[in-house]
């Protein structure tokens, strides 16, 4: 499986190899190097980072645009609310 | 005209009570969701949920509050911080000491020997390493840096002599009355 999610984001965030919560933590991190409108796209390996990240971005607020599985590795495309 | 009266005082108190209503729902929406812990033990592998709960929480932006008691206070003390243990004597979940030969069964009371707790402390930390847990205090660093409340429990601190000066930096000191208050608001309040 090839990846579809282009990587034109704004900022990229490797969270390869690293559990819960680091995926969140970094994440939320990162997020604020970004302008509102602006796009982060991160990888990750964790399984449960599926679920974590979509349940960050609802209780923050911020977009999740897509998700793909490629391989082992998980990735999100968000953009930062307005 | 009596009935009048008593329909148009009806309407205006039932608009008024709606718009109260309204904006204490309005209120509760905007105000952020909080996480409200209580920290009661002091080895290793204890340390971690409260600390992984917290610094989650002030990523998803909520508000989060530790209140470390009893051997939870440990987690704050700035000696016993770096030095949490877990021990293997009385835990079965601990592996056997020679992780080569899983088939050996080694007794628990093997575990009160000399040596073995310092050996399962240096097994854990190991698996955090390779699984790229941060250290303990990096945990308690994003949580401050969040604006989470690190509270120590005044009656432990008089109970086992510890003072503030013990502690690391950015530790309140309060009793159960400040915390329950700081949890009445919490939207998910956990003891550990």
């Amino acid at each position: 499986m090839s990846a579809v999610i282009q990587t034109q984001s704004d900022l990229f965030l490797d969270s390869k190899n690293l559990l819960c919560p680091m995926p969140i933590i970094k994440l939320a991190q990162a997020i604020k190097q970004i302008d509102a409108g602006q796009t982060i796209l991160t990888e990750t390996t964790d399984p449960g980072s599926q679920y974590d990240i979509a349940a960050w971005a609802r209780q923050t607020g911020n977009e999740l645009l897509a998700t793909e599985q490629v391989g082992p590795v998980f990735r999100f495309l968000i953009r930062k609310k307005g | 005209m009596d009935a009048e009266i008593q329909k148009y005082i009806n309407e205006r108190v039932e608009k008024r009570v709606a718009e109260i209503l309204a904006q204490r729902e309005h209120a509760e929406n905007a105000r952020p969701k909080r996480l409200a812990l209580v920290a009661s033990k002091g080895t290793l592998d204890m340390a971690y949920p409260p600390l992984i709960l917290a610094s989650t929480a002030v990523s998803l932006g909520w508000e989060a509050g530790i209140f470390f008691t009893f051997y939870g206070l440990d987690i704050v003390n700035k000696t016993k911080l770096p030095d949490l243990k877990v021990a293997p004597i009385g835990n079965p979940a601990m592996p056997a000491p020679i992780s080569a030969i899983p088939s050996l069964q080694v007794p628990n009371f093997v575990g009160m020997l000399p040596g073995m707790t310092p050996m399962a402390t240096a097994l854990m930390k190991n698996w955090f390493n390779r699984a790229h847990i941060p250290p303990l205090q990096d945990l308690i660093d994003v949580t401050r840096e969040g604006g989470g409340k690190l509270y120590a429990c005044t009656t432990t601190m008089g109970v086992m002599g510890v003072s503030q000066e013990n502690l690391i930096e950015g530790v309140e000191c309060r009793g159960a009355a400040a915390f329950l208050e700081f949890a009445a608001d919490a939207t998910v309040a956990l003891f550990i």
